[in-house]
């Protein structure tokens, strides 16, 4: 593996909704290159607009201005072919499990609908029940309970490792994870994470966090890209940016992480 | 799906709206396989019989069994169906108007006294002041319709002799003469009386209910469908599609459907207008509101979680708006086409009212039901039985599609739970 390569890239990435008066400037001419096998976050407060480039990574919202490299080439998904060639090569995980599945769709539909994408819709049923089963075995789910399942029948640590397993069916290239953690309880929280690492050996790819959490950033990554108001203020490698902060917004991210060993200092909130 | 099922039918509401519906239709469905006669049957001359069991006269005279039953009260009721509280007052006020009494010292209940007052005392030549010829001509009826009133002895019958022409009698029918109703062969019950062409309402009614459902249905349908697909189209695809459909519904929006509807029925042409048609034009100047709600709710949903992950697992537009958004907004769209299914069969009504309604030689409408009553005056001459049902079936239809509607309502929107 190439540790230099740059798997996806992006120039002046812009994104605007609304025009006129109500103009909101969500990603305001970001530039980015992210190197293949690097974990990477994405570190900034609610509205900083993260989500949103995460959504323009993905390609489930347009551009307004700027372009998108993946692989070094131009990303061009202009046709439905084009998109899910490109959603091949890139997955997500959302930050809500119990509004991201269908909720009048099966477990094993999702799963299916991963094996299918992978070209794998005219395997013998037994093949794709093995597929599931191992995929499920992975997350430590019981692929033979979960049948005629449906999702909001799970916990959300659950439904958030069946998430990981749908990952695991696709093996995509990258993984946008948008705040994968921040809905579920702590105990489930390490497991998600350790799944997701695991996950990044198994398959090699490459993980963006799309994160709040400026500890889980420092925890799993290597390079972390700080975002404010819709623009990366500071990137560099975790320890850098984190250790040794150079914009003050950094430095505000950092003071809000709580303590357990010594009182808070609300005065600088 | 039966726990919905179950849940549904834990709403008070809709459990009562639903029995009234399901009683209708079980009463379309069931009534023409016990009675099964042509609704636009003509079963009468002369217009609007009251409602009643019909005996046959002859069959009643020749029935072979007469049976003597003794019963007190029936001269006493026999004399007051011909001579009505009504009648006596009208004679206390015609010798009162005349001075011949004096008022409060008549007898009205005694019938011999007052008769013998009236044959000895009325005479048509004279006028009491505020009389009108109208009033005149009832006193002269009624004093014509008073013979005989008292009488003891029975009806003879008389047939004419063959070769002389004579009237013989073939015998006499006494006042305690009865037979029994299941020997008469001839005799027709018309609990709604008949209509203005002489046909049985309450036949004509039940085959007008489910002209008017099926009215509804196709409309409800046909307007849904648009709707739906309009809405799912215009929220999910967004941009330029969604300019071109908001516009158009606008444009239908501004219009007055009721409007739009007359003018497109009227242009149709009388003979062109089967049920059917009429269903389709109703369907295709109702979908409006359910586009505009449809696309509303779509766009509401398009950019959740669940929309994303399954455009990630490489499914279409249509998969996804089939799979994705059509079952999150399915619950809205029953109960739009409940409510359009309702509003179809009230805008039936209201055309048919206006004479732009299905053409009338083929199926009963309740509305064309309503438009007879209405040309015929049933209203002016009293005869509800015309019309009355018939809006009493339209109400209860409304009531309980609507009825189900908010039973629905408050089970899919929980915040309207009680």
């Amino acid at each position: 593996m190439n540790s230099d390569s740059i798997i996806l890239s992006g120039k002046g990435v812009t994104k605007v909704f609304g025009f006129g008066s109500r103009k909101t400037v969500a990603v305001d001419h970001v530039d980015f290159s992210f190197r293949q096998g690097e974990v990477i976050s994405i570190v900034g407060e609610s509205g900083s607009g993260k989500t949103t480039l995460a959504k323009l990574l993905l390609g489930l919202e347009s551009l307004t201005e700027g372009t998108i490299y993946f692989e070094g080439q131009q990303r061009d998904i202009r046709s439905h072919r084009q998109k899910r060639e490109y959603w091949k090569n890139i997955q997500a995980i959302f930050q809500d499990p119990f509004s991201a599945y269908n909720m009048f769709r099966r477990i094993d539909a999702v799963l299916l609908d991963c094996i299918q994408m992978r070209g794998g819709g005219r395997l013998p049923y037994e093949q794709k029940v093995a597929m599931m089963r191992e995929a499920c075995s992975f997350v430590n789910l019981k692929f033979d309970e979960l049948t005629n399942k449906y999702p909001f029948e799970l916990s959300g640590g659950q439904q958030q490792r069946l998430m990981i397993a749908r990952v695991f069916l696709l093996k995509p290239k990258i993984l946008l994870a948008d705040e994968p953690t921040s809905m579920i309880d702590a105990c489930s929280r390490a497991t998600i994470l350790d799944m997701l690492m695991a996950l990044r050996a198994e398959i090699g790819m490459t993980p963006i966090f799309i994160t709040h959490d400026i500890g889980l950033a420092y925890y799993v990554s290597d390079t972390v890209y700080i975002m404010e108001h819709g623009r990366f203020v500071e990137s560099g490698s975790a320890d850098e940016v984190i250790l040794r902060p150079k914009e003050p917004y950094t430095r505000r991210l950092l003071n809000d992480v709580p303590k357990l060993h010594e009182e808070w200092d609300l005065s600088t909130v | 799906m039966k726990q919905m099922l179950g849940q549904i039918f834990r709403s008070g509401r809709f459990r009562l709206g639903f029995g009234i519906f399901a009683a209708i239709v079980l009463t379309v469905l069931i009534y023409p396989l016990v009675i099964n006669d042509p609704p636009l049957e003509i079963v009468s001359r002369g217009t609007f019989l009251a409602p009643g069991i019909y005996v046959s006269v002859y069959d009643s005279v020749t029935a072979s069994t007469r049976y003597t039953l003794i019963i007190d009260e029936a001269a006493a009721r026999r004399i007051g169906s011909r001579l009505t509280a009504d009648d006596r007052a009208a004679m206390q006020e015609w010798l009162v108007g005349t001075e011949i009494v004096e008022e409060g010292e008549l007898n009205l209940d005694d019938t011999a006294a007052l008769l013998e007052l009236w044959h000895s005392s009325f005479d048509p030549a004279v006028r009491i002041p505020g009389m009108t010829n109208a009033d005149r001509n009832y006193y002269i009826r009624l004093t014509a319709s008073l013979d005989g009133l008292l009488a003891t002895e029975g009806a003879i019958v008389a047939a004419p002799n063959a070769t002389t022409g004579e009237l013989e009698e073939q015998g006499v029918i006494e006042q305690t003469d009865y037979v029994n109703l299941s020997e008469v062969p001839n005799f027709r019950v018309l609990p709604l009386g008949t209509d203005n062409f002489g046909r049985d309402v309450l036949t004509e009614l039940v085959s007008a209910t489910g002209v008017s459902l099926i009215i509804g249905l196709v409309a409800g349908i046909v307007a849904t469908t648009i709707g739906l697909i309009l809405g799912l189209v215009s929220g999910y695809v967004g941009g330029v599609v969604d300019d071109i459909i908001v516009f158009i519904t606008n444009l239908f929006t501004v219009i007055p459907s009721f409007v739009l509807l007359i003018l497109i029925s009227f242009s149709i042409g009388q003979e062109q207008r089967g049920a059917f048609t009429v269903a389709v034009v109703i369907g295709l100047t109702s979908w409006v509101w359910t586009a505009r709600a449809v696309r509303a709710q779509v766009i509401s949903l398009r950019n959740r979680d669940h929309v994303s992950l399954s455009k990630l697992s490489g499914h279409s537009i249509a998969y996804i708006l089939a799979m994705d958004i059509l079952p999150y907004i399915a619950s809205y769209v029953v109960m739009a086409l409940i409510l359009q299914i309702s509003s179809g069969i009230l805008a039936e009504a209201g055309l048919s009212i206006l004479g732009l309604g299905p053409r009338t030689t083929e199926v009963p409408t309740l509305g064309l039901m309503m438009n007879w009553a209405l040309i015929y005056q049933a209203h002016i001459f009293g005869k509800w039985w015309a019309y009355f049902p018939v809006i009493l079936v339209i109400a209860l239809i409304s009531f309980s599609l609507n009825l189900m509607n908010t039973g629905l309502d408050r089970v899919f929107n929980p915040t309207l739970r009680e």
